[in-house]
């Protein structure tokens, strides 16, 4: 075991999907022809103001709400100031000591049901830059560079967390965790591929028992959680190796190459920037009306974790399955409706194993097909009452997929019912009689060549056997035999 | 006497009378520009504003302003037409959109017919600091208009236009207005919006009018006045900017600034000022000598918090986006040449005191301890508000002086605007109005009040300008 722990701290960067930008009117777009979504305020042209997006602030307090932040009476913005061809002012709008949200916490649940507790050093709002493309990809000696100004002053939430993650696997739980809670609230996109969701942890190890911290590194704007994790991984080490050799961790950015697997230093803190930061005087204090952050508390919708352990406690349902059905707040509220018709437990395996896969294959999601949650609660309710068959049942969905017409006529319609006990204890007597040799197998307590009989069932009948049935009246034939 | 001689209000009644038209007003103005011998403008829009003109005479309704000229100091961004605010960093620069002010006074009827010199972005008292040329002051022409709204006090001074807009921070419409014999006013902090302004100090910089009457000078104010969605900082206007009619001063309460009277104050400007505080007394003023002790930090507070907000207010001039760009072999290159070769002395002067000043590690002993003081001189101007209706003190410490006299010396040069900076980083409105001459110059008398009592300024300005009744007309001037 190492004699060193990990103390990581994240900073996460979450573009809020307003219909405009933080401090001017342009459309925020996704994918539009570049520096089509521009005015003289995101462009800096002279002589310009900003004007702060209520609706930004709205989002802001409700990610604070959510994360249990203190909400400031009143907040100012700062100017954050450095030369960047990304920058067209020359400093982002930013918040520094006065933040909209203080103080908060967050939990997350691990596999194994225990808690992860977060503390949240501030939430604050901000501008986006614009986006830089180098040709060749590459910064360094890049022939040349071009600018895109779509994305510059898209608002931002920079959450900052308390150095209180010791895991990598950690830092994934709360990350996804923590999307998951964004996406609930209906704030941001949060896909780390398009950059809506961006993540830099910091990184540092000391001695286990010590309350100390360590000098610490910054990991870069991972593009996805499983790079973080690994990024993480492959930092802890580096950092080891240096302490295991006797040397000093130097703080410093740095970068995980996931090909390789490597970290490379991207700059030192030493030649870091003096932002130089001091209060925006374009702007007013943002001083929310209490009523109004009452009303936005009040409002929230139920949040992942509380809803997962209700999942639990009171439906009946694993853990995982809360996980899984807890990822999109539109598979929540389809599994709900669903649950409400019928058997929780039996809805959350219909539609997270199944449905899901099944849907899988044409690209949809269940909420986005033609099948409705009463759908899934009407297929549990027939396969409770015997009506059809597991393997009939997955029938049954595949042509309401198809069709989006309801199961119990499907079922008419194609014949898929259950086969009566009678006609399916003659067909198993025919299969017993053509195949003796397996049958004399089955006597001799060669237990496993009962498969073979309910494989021939299932194709004698179309699938419209129950395999239990099958086994039970194999056996029961065989055994009078 | 001529139609460049009347007022703009005048000039509106003949307008409606009759007696003349907007097209007529806009030729015989052109005409004066373009005889120029003061070097007022930077830029002229002949042709829009003759096509203006023309629109607003075709109109069945004239509008308030009826079509008079108006000229705007090149600091206020004007669509298509060049603004540089001064400086090489914009030589040749068409904006794209137009200033709210400016807007609202072309809606209002009133026909811009260009842009004015100024100091570059603002900084300068002199308009010395103009990266294209000096503009000379139309009492003598080898002095100084004054600054940093030189051009803007000169044009109005030397009837190029009847009117024009100007921009101060720390006393750049009032020191000009002062030194050129006319009034100029600095409303209160929001009263204007400053969108389309071209920043130097966001947190000092307003918008206001030169003119050479109070009664055309309330009536700019109230064309521009108001709340816009574009400023946050900009104010619902409490009411109207009312018509000054008061012709005394009863019942007045009027302060005079005891630091302001003092040292440094030139005897005949002293002199001109004391004149003017017995006349405040026929009126029917009382005067009462009130004390502001951090006045005397002004200066120093001003000089830290104003270079501190241009630093990163002109760090979006680079080249890449607008403007010229200097060859360069890559981006740091590109951005130092340009910078290094586009900015004056001063504009680079005051961008490293600023840069300094909100350097980690100094921060706190400099722009931190500016801030403190800033709000100590807001209570004290509120403490004084308590005993008095206005406060009086020189505009300027001196007269117009020469020409080249203080452009190696930049303290002195800052030593200018000592009244009127107070007054500025307390966010209050302040005009001065002509009370005498010195040696033939023109001396300014600054009255400031509290927080919109632009109305009660005006009508006590108003009260005083009768009785005063300064001429305006800079001697030997032909119209």
């Amino acid at each position: 075991m190492s004699a060193h722990e990990p103390v990581i701290g994240v900073e996460i960067h979450v573009q809020l999907s307003t219909r405009t930008k933080m401090f001017c009117g342009c459309e925020l777009s996704f994918g539009d022809p570049p520096n089509t979504h521009t005015c003289p305020v995101c462009l800096a042209h002279p002589g310009v103001l900003p004007v702060v997006n209520e609706e930004a602030v709205r989002r802001a307090l409700l990610i604070g709400l959510a994360l249990g932040c203190e909400i400031a009476p009143r907040s100012i913005f700062h100017r954050k100031n450095y030369f960047y061809p990304d920058l067209p002012k020359a400093y982002q709008i930013s918040q520094f000591d006065i933040p909209i949200c203080g103080r908060g916490e967050f939990r997350a649940l691990r596999e194994d049901g225990s808690e992860l507790v977060v503390g949240i050093t501030r939430a604050h709002l901000e501008e986006d830059a614009a986006k830089l493309t180098h040709a060749g990809g590459r910064r360094a000696g890049a022939a040349e560079s071009v600018v895109d100004f779509n994305r510059g002053g898209t608002p931002l939430v920079e959450i900052v967390t308390e150095p209180d993650l010791r895991s990598p696997s950690d830092v994934a739980l709360f990350l996804r965790q923590l999307r998951q809670t964004l996406l609930f609230l209906g704030v941001s996109d949060c896909s780390m591929e398009e950059g809506s969701m961006r993540a830099d942890a910091n990184v540092s190890i000391r001695p286990v028992g010590s309350q100390e911290l360590g000098t610490k590194t910054e990991l870069k704007n991972m593009n996805s959680f499983r790079f973080l994790e690994r990024g993480i991984e492959a930092e802890i080490a580096r950092q080891e190796e240096i302490v295991a050799a006797g040397g000093r961790v130097s703080q410093e950015t740095v970068h995980y190459e996931p090909d390789t697997g490597h970290i490379t230093s991207l700059r030192s803190k030493e030649e870091s920037h003096d932002y130089r930061y001091f209060p925006e005087p374009d702007l007013v204090p943002i001083a929310p009306d209490p009523a109004w952050v009452e009303e936005l508390r009040a409002g929230l919708p139920e949040l992942p974790l509380p809803l997962r352990m209700r999942m639990v406690g009171e439906m009946g349902l694993s853990a995982e399955d809360a996980e899984v059905l807890t990822e999109r707040p539109e598979l929540v509220a389809y599994f709900m409706e669903a649950a409400a018709l019928a058997d929780p437990k039996a809805c959350a395996n219909w539609i997270r194993g199944e449905l899901r896969a099944q849907l899988r294959e044409v690209g949809v999601e269940p909420w986005q097909s033609k099948v409705t949650p009463a759908h899934v609660a009407a297929l549990v309710g027939l396969l409770d009452a015997g009506t059809v068959t597991v393997p009939a049942a997955k029938e049954v969905l595949a042509e309401v997929i198809a069709s989006g017409g309801d199961p119990a006529d499907v079922v008419e319609s194609k014949g898929l019912g259950a086969m009566d006990e009678g006609d399916l204890a003659a067909i198993v007597a025919e299969i017993i009689a053509a195949n003796p040799d397996q049958a004399q197998q089955l006597r001799d307590g060669k237990d496993k060549v009962i498969g073979f009989f309910v494989g021939q069932a299932m194709k004698g009948t179309g699938g419209r056997a129950d395999p239990q049935s099958v086994q039970r009246l194999v056996r029961e034939a065989v055994r009078g035999d | 006497m001529g139609l460049r001689d009347l007022t703009a209000a005048g000039q509106i009644a003949a307008i409606r009378a009759g007696e003349t038209s907007s097209a007529e007003l806009v030729e015989a103005h052109l005409a004066a520009i373009a005889a120029d011998d003061v070097d007022a403008f930077l830029a002229v829009d002949a042709e829009g504003a003759r096509a203006r003109a023309r629109e607003i005479d075709a109109m069945p309704e004239r509008p308030p302003l009826a079509g008079v000229p108006i000229g705007i100091k090149d600091a206020l961004s004007v669509r298509d037409v060049v603004t540089t605010s001064g400086s090489r960093m914009l030589e040749g620069f068409r904006p794209v959109y137009t200033a709210t002010c400016v807007a609202r006074l072309e809606a209002a009827g009133a026909v811009v017919v260009g842009k004015t010199n100024m100091d570059e972005f603002a900084m300068g008292s002199s308009t010395e600091n103009s990266a294209f040329k000096n503009t000379l002051n139309p009492w003598d022409h080898g002095r100084v208009p004054g600054g940093s709204s030189g051009g803007s006090a000169a044009a109005v001074a030397e009837r190029q236009v009847p009117w024009s807009l100007g921009s101060d921070t720390g006393g750049s419409i009032r020191q000009p207005a002062a030194l050129c014999g006319i009034v100029g006013m600095k409303p209160t902090y929001g009263a204007i919006s400053r969108y389309g302004l071209i920043a130097f100090a966001s947190s000092l910089d307003q918008v206001g009018p030169f003119a050479r009457s109070v009664e055309d000078a309330a009536l700019l104010l109230r064309h521009t006045v108001g709340r816009d969605p574009m400023d946050s900082t900009s104010l619902d206007w409490p009411g109207e900017i009312s018509t000054p009619t008061a012709t005394d001063l009863s019942g007045m309460r009027v302060g005079v600034v005891d630091e302001l009277m003092g040292e440094g104050i030139e005897p005949g400007v002293r002199a001109a000022v004391d004149a003017a505080l017995g006349t405040v007394e026929e009126l029917g003023g009382t005067v009462v000598p009130v004390s502001l002790p951090s006045a005397l930090s002004g200066l120093a507070t001003y000089y830290v918090l104003a270079p501190a907000e241009c630093s990163a207010n002109l760090a979006r001039f680079d080249g890449v986006r607008y403007g010229p760009v200097a060859p360069a072999a890559n981006l740091l290159d590109q951005y130092e040449t340009t910078r290094g070769d586009l900015f004056g002395p001063e504009v680079k002067r005051r961008i490293m005191l600023g840069t300094f000043a909100l350097a980690s590690g100094y921060y706190d002993q400099y722009y931190g301890r500016a801030q403190r003081v800033r709000t100590l001189m807001v209570r004290e101007f509120a403490d004084a508000f308590e005993k008095v209706d206005l406060l009086v003190s020189p505009t300027s410490p001196t007269v117009a002086f020469p020409l080249g006299d203080r452009t190696a010396d930049p303290y002195a040069m800052y030593m200018a605007d000592v009244c009127t900076i107070p007054v500025s980083l307390a966010g209050l409105p302040a005009i001065s109005i002509p009370c005498g001459l010195s040696d033939g110059l023109p001396v300014g008398l600054q009255l400031a009040g509290p927080a919109f009592s632009e109305n009660a300024l005006l009508g006590a300005a108003h009260a005083l300008e009768g009785a005063l009744a300064f001429d305006t007309r800079p001697p030997g001037l032909v119209t």
